[in-house]
């Protein structure tokens, strides 16, 4: 495999130094795992506290009224109702009603916002922003000077709290800026692991010192990309490419609750269609009868052996010490307590369907 | 990377340890290393015919499922059922704990399409010198 055109966090060199096993990720040079293996890692998120390094992410600054800059109809969730230091989990469509990305929106001032997207999909989201805002908006990509860092796991609040004692005080999906060693930074309590935790974001040549300064607490542990995964699939928190595609609606995803069908959206009239002509598929979560996972591209059949669907995000959860699995079925096989099998022509493994999360006993809200 | 001295090798990182007739299987420390946390191991059927080179089980680690190749055509006489419930052990003591399965080998000839431990140690260089370390768990 070839890295030489691979692009690099802040964080490179310590992730080599710690034994980061570095892949490729959205054309980011990223470590899948540190030293002591993915399994330590998933214990030491869900009991003590992890950091991510995921300065790959993309943030956009916008400036403008929510409506008359045209953020209002792009966004699947409504802003205009947003309190300033809060954020809010949406998508933005194509006009099939297919998923371009999804992404959060921080309000910043009452016509100030930061739109976090994907790494994947930075240059796409960038075009549809600037095709679809209005002219009084004004957009600019600040992913290049912007690290970002994610504190997670049920001792993150008293760990941060040494650096930055106010931090104690926000409360879920909101945040602020603080004084964090000499920068003035924008902190949010929000994540993708399901547990308490902070997203850090940082100027980008000046990282390194916070990654350092968290890291000098013992009790917090480096952890990858291949446990992140592990983390959101436990809570059923989609990922861009999987569970969300150009292709797929966050209806069929079961995202309804960050659609909001009341007001206008770029994608609207299709979400509009697809329930009225019936969602032709939908998305189901189950849990492997063994440790076998269930892996990305294997085939779903009903227990009769009739190919009903197919997973498209799968693994071994530590939490539940099974394989677990998600994926889009034909809607007449999706009551929850049905059992599935999953598998390939070599094997196939029974799975019972269950509702969401998997992982029902997380820090988050606490 | 540890080897085992008296243990024969495959490219695909497999050992066999040769016990008169019986010759007790499983995976290298570079395997183990490069797959990280095993989660899941199929154990093979007992009784079951196996061909040298071909697919003996397979295994899971957090990341994915990986074919693990028999080195040596036989019957299957014996598994290693501690697998089933910690699969760990083979990234623990994967030349001893962590073995798979124990073969009663039909032909004995075809340890010499097997690797020595020189030759193993050897291959690996190889490998790391062009750059193929942990292809597999990529």
């Amino acid at each position: 495999m070839s890295v030489t055109t691979l692009q690099r966090t802040p964080l490179y060199q310590e992730h080599i130094a710690l034994g980061g096993k570095m892949v490729e990720f959205a054309g980011w040079e990223m470590p899948v795992q540190y030293r002591s293996g993915v399994l330590k890692e998933h214990a030491a998120n869900r009991r003590g506290c992890s950091i991510f390094d995921c300065s790959h992410m993309g943030e956009f600054i916008l400036e403008g009224d929510p409506v008359t800059s045209g953020l209002d109809r792009i966004v699947t969730q409504s802003v205009v109702d947003m309190p300033v230091k809060s954020c809010r989990y949406g998508m933005i469509l194509n006009a099939e009603g297919g998923t371009i990305d999804d992404l959060i929106v921080y309000r910043l001032a009452p016509e100030k916002w930061m739109i976090v997207v994907n790494a994947s999909n930075i240059e796409k989201d960038r075009r549809h922003f600037q095709a679809n805002l209005l002219p009084a908006a004004r957009l600019k990509d600040v992913s290049a000077e912007t690290a970002k860092l994610d504190l997670q796991g049920p001792l993150s609040r008293d760990i941060l709290s040494r650096l930055v004692p106010e931090v104690a005080r926000l409360e879920y999906y909101t945040f602020d800026e603080f004084e964090l060693l000499g920068e003035r930074v924008i902190i949010s309590r929000t994540g993708y692991t399901g547990e308490l935790g902070y997203e850090i974001y940082y100027p980008w040549d000046k990282a390194v010192r916070v990654w350092g300064a968290l890291l000098a607490d013992q009790r917090v542990a480096p952890t990858g990309l291949g446990v992140r995964d592990v983390l959101r699939l436990e809570m059923c928190y989609p990922l861009y490419g999987h569970e969300l595609t150009e292709s797929i609606s966050p209806l069929e995803a079961g995202l309804k609750t960050f659609v909001s069908m009341p007001k206008e959206f770029v994608g609207k009239a299709a979400l509009v269609r697809l329930e009225q002509s019936g969602l032709l598929r939908k998305i189901v979560h189950f849990v492997s009868e063994s440790r076998r996972a269930p892996r990305q591209g294997h085939q779903l059949y009903s227990t009769d052996g009739q190919l009903v669907g197919e997973v498209v995000s799968g693994t071994f959860s530590p939490a539940l010490n099974a394989g677990i699995g998600i994926g889009f079925v034909k809607k007449e096989f999706t009551s929850i307590g049905k059992n599935i099998i999953f598998g390939d022509e070599k094997n196939r493994t029974g799975a019972g369907m269950v509702p969401r999360p998997f992982y029902k006993h997380g820090s988050l809200k606490s | 990377m540890e080897i085992i001295e008296h243990y024969l090798y495959t490219k695909e990182h497999e050992w066999l340890d040769l016990d008169g007739e019986i010759g007790t299987v499983g995976i290298t420390e570079y395997a183990q290393s490069a797959l990280g946390d095993i989660t899941f191991v199929e154990l093979p059927e007992i009784e079951k015919e196996v061909e040298q080179f071909e697919l003996l089980t397979s295994l899971e680690s957090v990341k994915a499922a990986n074919d693990i190749f028999s080195p040596i055509s036989g019957k299957i006489t014996e598994v290693n059922d501690e697998l089933t419930a910690d699969p760990g052990i083979i990234n623990r003591d994967c030349y001893e704990k962590g073995w798979i399965a124990k073969i009663k080998i039909s032909d004995d000839e075809e340890t010499s399409n097997l690797l020595t431990a020189d030759e193993y140690s050897n291959y690996l260089e190889s490998l790391d010198r062009n750059g193929d370390g942990d292809s597999s768990d990529e």
